[in-house]
């Protein structure tokens, strides 16, 4: 198959970067979106020119390095997907794509198509954890957790860090990735007693990066995980919890 | 470099007692010294950001490195099926002692006795760490922890969170690091690789880093450096492994006088997604554990172009079950392997490119249920169907084994410490535990007891050494020679304007470790190998092309570098390869083998670890033998039967 590609190409952070338009052709529709990318740039390089720059590490949905807006969509058209895991058979013989970095003022573009998400480490480091120093921990089966809970821990915990939640937020806001992060760690029994100290900290430490959040549910649809907004809730509640609590202690 | 003595520092006594014992004899650090000490560690999956965590804990300055943007992107987050431990929740006969005999089989009697069975002991004070972190494992109904099988065992000991136990794992590891970065006993740097490890009077004292964003080039000194950069499975070009992992850490050690242990030990692993077109980037993984389910099997006749579903029972050959009664499709990784490659080397593989075999579920669907499959594996199905366009629930599976662990790497002590004094290696980037195949469900463990429980301790031993003494200056001499260097190496690299790219160079080099030192290897083709590979390497250097410049995020220029480093490793590779007549675990060589094509160890000859020294030329490195004694378990031929 054949397409035209309309990539962003940005030098570097202070560049203005605007888009160029490639052709790409003898594809396999059975190549990953990001093998076509690959393509392209064994070419360009050949052509003297620079290849565009993009993250992706595992090529398997599970590392969360890639992360691009394909046609106006993090990570593209099909549904809990992310961007490595794409394939060319997702497109039409002919078709226009539009390939551009994620978009928001926390994410700066260092190059091309990639952005620095390191906001969302300074999330995890205010209390994205549980308090336990190594060779502390009791006997794992002390603790029987429900396996509805674990599950549902898990469900949160399946956050993959893309910052696609992010990208696809017309306020670019964190939300969705702090609250999985969150919810992971104050549903099991493990993580309750941090619960609301945890919380507190990791919101206001996204407010200090992040937009707010309006309630438009587009991170969730943009979630290659699936990540529920009902995680959202639980964090805006334990927020204000947090938030009581800590005016009784004043 | 020769004249260095390889010494194990295997604790004395019995087996059981040995680790307690060491650690009572190694030298402690008061918690008040400890804040003077300050440790390089390189890379961030299970072992980096284990260890990183663990020290900064116990109050030493940790330094942190990696090439990733975040510490969370490491390998180790692909791990699908689960770590090993011998809790015996199952009290279906697991202990101690059977996780150490499995181990030490399923490495076929090459690895060290002490250091795995410390490991077996380990595994379980890692799933207490792990649970108490958080990591979401798998329950019961009652609340407790689940656990199902892997290869190479008959008992059921792993634990799993769904096909994501390494994400899980190392969201925990990380968030423990996380933890120390904020308190600021843990100083990350991000999207900054390690290029070269600095030596004074023969001890490790820090290392050149090179800043992937401006091309900054840095030295950073310290009392000890723990190298925790994974393995080198992307020397084939196509494996598991994700697109950046490489040898460059190990490979520059090494070059710097850390011995190499047994680099032609790798792992193929059984279960992967067949490859699908020539652009192909990487081989997709789909878990060991499917086997605990999946049955695979190929036509019995080589001709039988037949859709799998209308291939009647008896046209099918379930040919592990049939071969390996005991085991069945639960045989261990290498052993899988190679029957797969000898079903499609004899005509029988299925696809339209007849390079794979079925592993199928019907049977698990009709016992189980639909729901109950799902349950178990919906997300491989899932990641198999959008990447072959294929339902795995309609249709069986096609799969093929695909290079995905190397159970070689640096030659490290008990105290994993390497051949230079100071420098460290923990996980799958040192040698130590898994012989010559690695089990399933075991690089967790190993990455996380090096990390949390092993390297903690032994290091104390030799920082407390130290005492009142600042790492070395970074103004010292050492340091400008090795920035030196490396400044000519990347101008050397950038001034590569040829006329092919260096993706087309990895690929071809790929092919040929592949073919010569894949899954089966003989003397004629590992000569070819080594006699061929340096004139690839020297074409390489003359007609690759490396676009833009040093001083911005250039991303060719960083694969140019590594894949030096993959050159020089598959030399060494196919010299361990040639010189170990035997064959034992995922090393097969055709000349060693029974009429019914198992392997066939020499043990009179080869129960030794090859550790390889640099000599300057990477065909021609200098050998030394650690002998491998084993008084608890009886050497036999491992038998799956």
């Amino acid at each position: 198959m054949n397409i035209t590609l309309r990539a962003w190409r940005q030098a570097g952070p202070s560049d203005e970067g605007g888009f160029e338009t490639y052709q790409v052709s003898d594809l396999s529709s059975d190549m990953s979106f990001l093998e076509m990318l690959d393509v392209l740039n064994e070419r360009l390089t050949l052509e003297g020119l620079e290849p565009i720059a993009f993250d992706s590490d595992c090529r398997e949905g599970i590392c969360g390095a890639c992360g691009v807006m394909i046609n106006g969509r993090a990570h593209g058209p099909q549904a809990a997907t992310a961007t490595c895991q794409l394939h060319m058979r997702s497109f039409q013989d002919g078709d226009t794509i539009t390939v551009e970095p994620w978009r928001a003022a926390a994410f700066e573009v260092i190059r091309d198509l990639v952005v620095d998400r390191s906001a969302f480490d300074r999330i995890v480091e205010a209390g994205g954890f549980i308090t336990v120093a190594t060779g502390s921990a009791p006997e794992a089966n002390l603790t029987p957790v429900p396996k509805e809970t674990a599950e549902t821990a898990f469900d949160a915990a399946a956050c993959i860090g893309c910052g696609a939640c992010v990208a696809a937020c017309p306020n670019s806001a964190a939300q969705l990735f702090t609250a999985a992060k969150a919810s992971h760690l104050n549903l099991l029994p493990q993580g309750g007693a941090e619960r609301y100290v945890r919380t507190e900290r990791m919101v206001d430490t996204m407010e200090r990066f992040f937009g707010s959040c309006t309630n438009h549910g587009e991170c969730e649809a943009a979630c290659p995980k699936q990540i529920s907004i009902d995680f959202i809730a639980m964090m805006n509640r334990d927020y204000v919890k947090a938030k009581v609590n800590s005016r009784g202690n004043a | 470099m020769s004249t260095v003595r390889l010494d194990a520092k295997t604790p004395p006594g019995p087996l059981a007692e040995a680790w307690d014992n060491h650690r009572f004899s190694l030298k402690l650090v008061n918690p008040a010294n400890k804040r003077h000490f300050k440790i390089i560690v390189i890379g961030t999956g299970l072992a980096g950001a284990s260890a990183a965590a663990t020290l900064a804990e116990l109050g030493y300055q940790v330094d942190v490195f990696t090439f990733h943007d975040t510490p969370r992107r490491a390998h180790s987050i692909a791990a699908q099926g689960g770590i090993n431990a011998a809790k015996n929740y199952r009290n279906d006969g697991d202990s101690v002692d059977r996780l150490f005999y499995d181990t030490i089989k399923g490495g076929d009697f090459r690895s060290r006795e002490a250091n795995v069975y410390r490991l077996a002991q380990l595994s379980l004070n890692i799933i207490d760490q792990a649970t108490a972190q958080g990591v979401p494992f798998a329950r019961e109904y009652g609340g407790l922890l689940d656990n199902r099988s892997f290869g190479g065992a008959q008992v059921a000991r792993t634990f799993y969170s769904r096909g994501q136990t390494g994400q899980q794992l190392l969201l925990g590891a990380y968030q423990a690091m996380a933890r120390q970065v904020g308190l600021g006993t843990v100083r990350l740097r991000v999207r900054t690789e390690l290029m070269d490890v600095v030596l004074k009077e023969g001890r490790a004292v820090g290392v050149v880093v090179r800043d992937l964003l401006t091309g900054e080039i840095a030295s950073h000194s310290a009392h000890a450096v723990v190298l925790c950069t994974g393995g080198y499975s992307n020397v084939y070009y196509l494996s598991t492994n994700a697109m950046t992992c490489n040898t460059t850490a190990i490979w520059r050690a090494h070059r710097r006088g850390a011995a190499f242990a047994n680099p032609c030990f790798t792992q193929i692993h059984p279960t992967c997604i067949p490859a699908a077109e020539d652009f192909q980037s990487k081989l997709t993984l789909m878990s060991e554990s499917l086997r605990n389910d999946g049955r695979v099997w190929v036509p019995a006749s080589p001709d039988d172009d037949r859709p799998p579903r209308q291939i009647p029972e008896d046209d099918r050959d379930y040919y592990l079950e049939r071969v390996y009664p005991a085991f069945g499709n639960l045989v261990p990784r290498d052993v899988a392997s190679r029957a797969a490659k000898r079903m499609v080397d004899a005509g029988h593989g299925v696809g339209s490119r007849k390079n794979g075999v079925y592993l199928d579920f019907q049977d698990a669907i009709a016992r189980l249920g639909r729901q109950a499959v799902t349950a178990r594996y919906d997300n491989l199905m899932e990641m198999y169907n959008r990447i072959t366009d294929e339902d795995p629930y309609q249709v069986p599976m096609r799969i093929y084994p695909a290079p995905h662990y190397t159970m070689g790497g640096l030659w490290v002590d008990y105290n994993l410490m390497t051949t230079i004094p100071g420098l460290y290696a923990l996980g799958e980037a040192n040698f130590s535990d898994h012989g010559a195949n690695r089990l399933g469900a075991s690089a967790l463990m190993q990455g996380l007891a090096d990390g949390y429980f092993v390297l903690p301790y032994t290091i104390g031993d030799y920082v407390a050494g130290f005492l009142n003494e600042s790492p070395v200056p970074t103004s010292d001499p050492a340091f400008a020679r090795a920035e030196a260097q490396l400044q000519e190496r990347i101008s050397g690299l950038l001034s590569m304007k040829g006329g092919r790219t260096v993706d087309d160079f990895h690929r071809q080099l790929g092919r040929v470790v592949w073919d010569e030192c894949g899954m089966s290897r003989n003397e004629e083709g590992l000569d070819r190998a080594v006699a061929h590979l340096p004139d690839l390497y020297e074409e390489f250097r003359r007609d690759a092309r490396v676009p833009g410049d040093g001083e911005s995020l250039n991303q060719t220029l960083e694969k140019a570098a590594r894949l030096e480093d993959f050159f020089e490793l598959a030399m060494a590779m196919c010299v361990d390869a040639r010189h170990r007549e035997e064959s034992c675990g995922g090393h097969f060589r055709e000349e060693h083998q029974t009429p019914q094509g198992e392997a066939v160890r020499n043990d009179e000859r080869f129960t030794t670890v090859s550790a390889w020294f640099w000599t300057g030329d990477p065909t021609r490195p200098s050998l030394q033998e650690e002998p491998l004694a084993f008084e608890n378990v009886e050497l036999t031929t491992r038998s799956y039967k």
